[in-house]
């Protein structure tokens, strides 16, 4: 972290919360004045076109990159030093899965409980049953057994998801998803985030083109081209004239023709 | 030191230590080689063993008074144990900061390791038969001793394998998941790299590099073909790595046979039958289907999911 204390905002009860966030790899600024916060019980969700600097923010949230300027706070605390990482549930947008010797889903699920308890202990009968809950969320508790690779990608996807999932995770960052995902998997995406958000009063960031499955139950809408170009909730944003849930490609081409 | 009576042809007290230190290296080698081959880092026994040829070449330098002061006057096996884990902490770091690539990383040390030694060995006038000690492996001339020394070795290992299996798991599945998870990725890989080169040293005087690199890989191959789960793998490929090391040592006594190689072969030929066998019967089906729909009713048509 650059910048020490004061923050321009307070920074009680928020989950992630980034203030005037400046990032470039090398001389070219990839964000600038950047700042976003998920608050306890919210749906947010980030878009923005290709490039536009989605992966870096998420990146930079999450502690794995330093920002130049501007204040990041996971949990209330410099993410780079954030220790108590259970509390934190991530989906990566693709799961390097190595799978040349094969994985059940209950064994890629049952890895998501290690933050939570310290890796180092066995798990035990509620890790057991936070790994079969988890899995029952994502409609994969009759495939536990199933090697991942013999998975549909959808199925497979949930399985991702669910491994977060297993944690019961207070934040949920989620990045792209459900890019390419059939409509089954991604109905049953919706409804295990919606029930965690119910739940757990988790908050969740979502980066993700396809937001038409989620539409109705997000809070707010996130924009972003380097900066933040909007921040509010989807009706205001269906205003004007971007709709969300019609028809998939809307978005995408809208934000494609950003400026 | 162990007065056993076992049947023709582990009749014999050489015989009998090398079926211990055979079958020892039959359960401990699978065990960290089904993390590797999942790290896609199959050939890393093999590269930390020609570090660890390296290690002994400076070994005998030392002994012969070239370099005495330089090499602190460690003999072979423990120079080779300083170079192998100097090695295998270097591979590691080469392929965690993206520097190689895990494959390239492991030819660099690799062949920069066999080279080393042969000229070490040279220098020191160490260059004849003993070397094939350390490449082949004598099974058969084992000492009760070396038979203590590399079941302790084996057990410690074991134990290690069984604490570490889960986060070990996590982070050769999944390493940049780990990472924000906040599992000790660091901290895991270059265990899992000082556990390899311990085990690859232990194990290199008595059965060879050969058949400890080997070990590593054939019968995780098989395993992950038989298996539908990585604790099932890892089962299947002990089962195996046991299984080649005694039929093997039985082979060699009985047709007079290279027992390491004998071994190996063996190992090679299951996987060779098990490959055929769960291909006929479609045990592993690739990733091109869905497997199934979740629902009655509900077809999933998931497109194009790339293999």
């Amino acid at each position: 972290m650059t910048v020490a204390e004061p923050a321009r905002r307070p920074i009680t009860g928020s989950l992630l919360q980034a203030d005037g966030v400046r990032f470039a790899y090398g001389r070219s600024p990839v964000l600038e004045d950047v700042s976003l916060d998920v608050a306890p019980g919210e749906f947010v969700a980030l878009v923005g076109p290709n490039g536009s600097g989605k992966s870096t923010l998420l990146k930079v949230l999450l502690g794995s990159l330093i920002p130049d300027r501007g204040i990041v706070r996971l949990f209330s605390e410099d993410p780079v030093a954030f220790r108590d990482r259970g509390r934190l549930g991530y989906v990566p947008q693709r799961p390097s899965l190595a799978s040349e010797v094969p994985a059940t889903v209950a064994e890629i699920v049952a890895a998501g409980r290690l933050s939570r308890r310290g890796w180092w202990r066995p798990l035990s009968g509620s890790d057991r049953t936070a790994v079969s809950h988890a899995l029952e969320s994502v409609g994969l508790a009759d495939l536990a057994d199933r090697p991942i690779n013999q998975l549909s990608g959808g199925q497979q996807q949930r399985a991702f998801i669910a491994r977060a999932f297993a944690s019961e995770p207070s934040l949920l960052v989620l990045d792209e998803p459900i890019a390419g995902v059939d409509a089954e998997s991604q109905r049953r995406f919706r409804d295990a985030i919606v029930h965690l958000i119910a739940e757990h009063g988790s908050g969740v960031l979502l980066v993700s083109h396809e937001l038409s499955a989620v539409a109705a139950d997000l809070d707010r809408v996130v924009v972003l081209k380097r900066r933040i170009l909007f921040d509010g909730p989807p009706s205001q944003l269906t205003a004007e004239g971007v709709s969300l849930g019609v028809h998939r490609e809307d978005l995408p081409l809208w934000l494609e023709g950003l400026t | 030191m162990i007065a056993l009576t076992l049947p023709y042809p582990f009749d014999l007290h050489f015989m009998q230590r090398a079926l211990i230190a055979g079958v020892a290296v039959g359960v401990f080698a699978p065990m960290i080689g089904t993390f590797l081959v999942q790290k896609r880092m199959s050939l890393i026994g093999d590269g930390i063993g020609h570090i660890a040829f390296a290690g002994v070449g400076a070994g005998f330098l030392a002994q012969s008074g070239v370099i005495a002061g330089v090499a602190l006057g460690l003999g072979p096996v423990w120079m080779a144990l300083v170079f192998a884990v100097a090695g295998s902490l270097g591979i590691e770091w080469l392929r965690s900061r993206r520097r190689a690539s895990g494959d390239l990383a492991l030819a660099l040390f690799f062949y920069s390791g066999i080279a080393l030694g042969v000229v070490l060995m040279s220098l020191g006038g160490g260059l004849n038969a003993s070397v094939l000690t350390y490449l082949f492996g004598q099974p058969l001339t084992v000492s009760a001793q070396e038979v203590v020394l590399i079941v302790s070795l084996g057990a410690a290992i074991v134990v290690a394998m069984l604490v570490l299996r889960r986060v070990l798991f996590a982070v050769v599945t999944d390493e940049d998941w780990s990472n924000v998870a906040g599992l000790p990725v660091g901290l895991v890989n270059n265990v899992l790299a000082v556990i390899t080169a311990v085990a690859v040293v232990a194990a290199m005087q008595i059965v060879g590099i050969l058949l400890i690199a080997a070990m590593m890989v054939l019968p995780v191959a098989s395993g992950q073909l038989l298996a539908r789960s990585f604790a099932g793998t890892m089962r299947w490929a002990v089962a195996i790595g046991v299984a080649s090391v005694v039929a093997g040592l039985a082979a060699s006594r009985i047709w007079d046979l290279a027992p390491g190689g004998t071994i190996v072969l063996l190992a090679a030929g299951v996987f060779m039958v098990v490959a055929l066998v769960t291909r006929r019967v479609g045990g592993r089906v690739p990733m091109i289907e869905p497997y199934a729909p979740d629902e009655p009713g509900a077809p999933s048509h998931e497109g194009a999911h790339a293999g």
